[in-house]
């Protein structure tokens, strides 16, 4: 085979080309929650076990060493600082697990995709389905573990309630992402690299452990970037009852990796999807 | 011949130096059943894949002409959610829901076309009756057989009551019974007026359902016909089969002059004639040799237009 050079240009000027959204992404995304209404009560238990079990464990097990955190000045308790970070990184989770093994399931091995678009359905349509399914499963998450942290008593900031469309955005950017690498999987096992060599040290460069300014220059460095940076940055002051500092920079980061990712993750898919 | 439904002109697809689909040109007339048979790797899934705008031709056209020939067409790949509105489709591999009952299958797939739930919901009853699954509406997809799957396959494929059905393989893997039924279901929708486009490896369902079949070899179009007119045109009315001790050597023998054509496959010969009395009569002098005598058949056009040979790229 021979491809030549302005022939490959011009096929992935094509893949790139400008989303084609409608309405029929709704049945799609409608699909998926019939589905999880069945099976929502076990799978609730397993998105909000995992993460309560980390803050019980490591806020109060590893709060009682730690005692306070220094943050821009204030002492903050460990419980605080440890639940306004990891409620970003169980959104995280959510989204990518959502994004990637189920939306593999359907897309591979169930022929779910396959389906739909024997239907007048586009491939872009069913792409943002997924990603927005992934986002709001994980917004799901999100909201019950926020509740359970309200019911705790960790924080009582009225500014709770923004936390909840900044966590939905952070669902939307992990989707975006995971899609990226659903689009690329050959098999489920190629998700296990994409956990351990990006999401894995994504928690522990953002700061949801302990705070970034102990990370070393270059690791900073690129921490500063990384969307999950950007989303604790975000939601850690709205649980201490403060505005963030730098919020419109903060927010462009999101919703930067949010339209790349996206857009990322649908050429690779109608390349999948090509032949 | 009325004017058709469906047209496909010149249609090439290659990959690479291999071309899969070789200027194919074929068309449906309301109400018509087409057959498209071939060996494995012949560019019949190709073909389908084309029709249904999910792979895009290296050349040639796919119109659709939902009014008659005089309204404009909708050509694929341009006008695919426009013709997917008038299509219903059973591709060769399940892709039911496995989470949903029957007739959540059905409802689910409905709303991809924008339909009402209240709509689907009344054309619900009359699907699953359809396909002989009513006492299974709400049964999940684990307790269907291999039959109820393919024609809950079907039914999802009529929920949007379309013009054209495009079927590939449907009863590849179900049992004779399974197949009776599906086979009497399509022969239904025929009568009532769906046109359906079919490929299949059965010969006996080719020759049964179809008024028409195209035979398709390395992406080209062998012949195209009526299935007893292919026959007729193609192979001589008569068939023996010879096998046994010493079938070999009758190639050799003044037997062999006899038939009007011979073949060899394995340690059976097969004389083709249009006179089988002499032969018959010449056989019987070899008694230790088993004969089996039988009309020509779709199955020996087939190999005859094909080829014996498995096909290693299948």
């Amino acid at each position: 085979m021979s491809d030549s050079s302005p022939v490959r240009a011009a096929s992935w000027r094509e893949l790139f080309r400008a989303p084609q959204l409608s309405g029929r992404w709704l049945p799609v995304f409608r699909r998926n929650l019939l589905v999880w209404r069945k099976l929502a009560v076990p799978s609730l238990v397993g998105n909000i076990a995992e993460p309560l079990i980390t803050l019980v464990a490591f806020g109060y097990g590893l709060g009682a060493l730690v005692g306070q955190v220094q943050l821009g000045g204030n002492a903050v308790p460990y419980i605080l600082f440890l639940a306004s970070g990891s409620i970003c990184m169980s959104a995280m989770n959510a989204a990518s697990f959502e994004a990637l093994y189920s939306a593999f399931s359907r897309m591979q091995v169930q022929r779910t995709w396959d389906g739909i678009m024997n239907a007048p359905v586009r491939l872009d349509d069913v792409v943002l389905a997924e990603m927005l399914w992934a986002a709001f499963k994980s917004l799901f998450t999100s909201a019950v573990i926020l509740a359970v942290m309200l019911a705790l008593g960790i924080s009582h900031s009225p500014l709770l309630l923004l936390a909840l469309p900044l966590l939905g955005l952070v669902g939307i950017v992990f989707a975006s992402i995971a899609l990226i690498f659903n689009a690329l999987a050959k098999g489920y096992d190629f998700f296990t690299y994409y956990f351990s060599l990006f999401l894995t040290p994504t928690m522990f460069l953002s700061g949801v452990f302990f705070p970034r300014d102990q990370l070393p220059g270059v690791m900073r460095v690129v921490s500063d970037w990384l969307p999950l940076t950007a989303a604790v940055e975000l939601i850690r002051p709205l649980f201490l009852g403060q505005w963030p500092a730098q919020a419109g920079l903060h927010l462009a980061v999101l919703v930067a990796y949010a339209v790349v990712g996206f857009w990322v993750a649908l050429a690779l898919t109608r390349r999948r999807f090509r032949n | 011949m009325s004017p058709p439904l469906f047209e496909v002109s010149n249609l090439s697809k290659r990959y690479g130096s291999n071309t899969v689909v070789n200027q194919l040109s074929f068309s449906i007339a309301p109400g018509e059943c087409l057959g498209v048979i071939g060996p494995n790797g012949a560019g019949k899934t190709t073909t389908i894949r084309m029709c249904l705008g999910l792979t895009r031709p290296d050349a040639g056209q796919i119109s659709y002409f939902p009014h008659g020939a005089a309204a404009p067409a909708l050509q694929m790949p341009q006008d695919a959610l426009a013709i997917k509105e008038k299509l219903g489709i059973v591709s060769q591999f399940d892709s039911l829901d496995p989470d949903f009952s029957c007739a959540e299958n059905l409802l689910v797939f409905g709303r991809y076309f924008g339909m009402k739930d209240a709509v689907i919901k009344a054309r619900i009853p009359q699907l699953l009756e359809f396909a002989s699954l009513t006492h299974k509406a709400n049964a999940k997809l684990s307790e269907l057989s291999g039959g109820m799957k393919r024609r809950l396959s079907l039914a999802r494929a009529l929920v949007n009551d379309p013009q054209l059905l495009l079927l590939d393989e449907p009863t590849t893997g179900l049992d004779p019974q399974a197949r009776h039924l599906m086979w009497e279901r399509l022969q239904r929708l025929v009568q009532q007026g769906k046109s359906i486009l079919l490929t299949t490896h059965f010969m006996d369902e080719a020759e049964r359902l179809c008024d028409r079949l195209l035979v398709l070899d390395h992406g080209q179009k062998m012949t195209e016909g009526a299935p007893r007119d292919l026959i007729a045109r193609n192979l001589e009315p008569d068939v023996i089969e010879v096998y046994g001790e010493g079938a070999l050597a009758l190639m050799d023998s003044p037997i062999r002059a006899l038939a009007a054509r011979t073949e060899v496959s394995g340690e059976t010969v097969f004389f083709y004639t249009h006179a089988a009395k002499p032969l018959q009569a010449a056989l019987a002098d070899h008694p230790q040799l088993r004969t089996l005598h039988r009309p020509a058949n779709l199955e020996d056009l087939f190999l005859k237009l094909t080829g014996r040979q498995i096909r290693e790229d299948a």
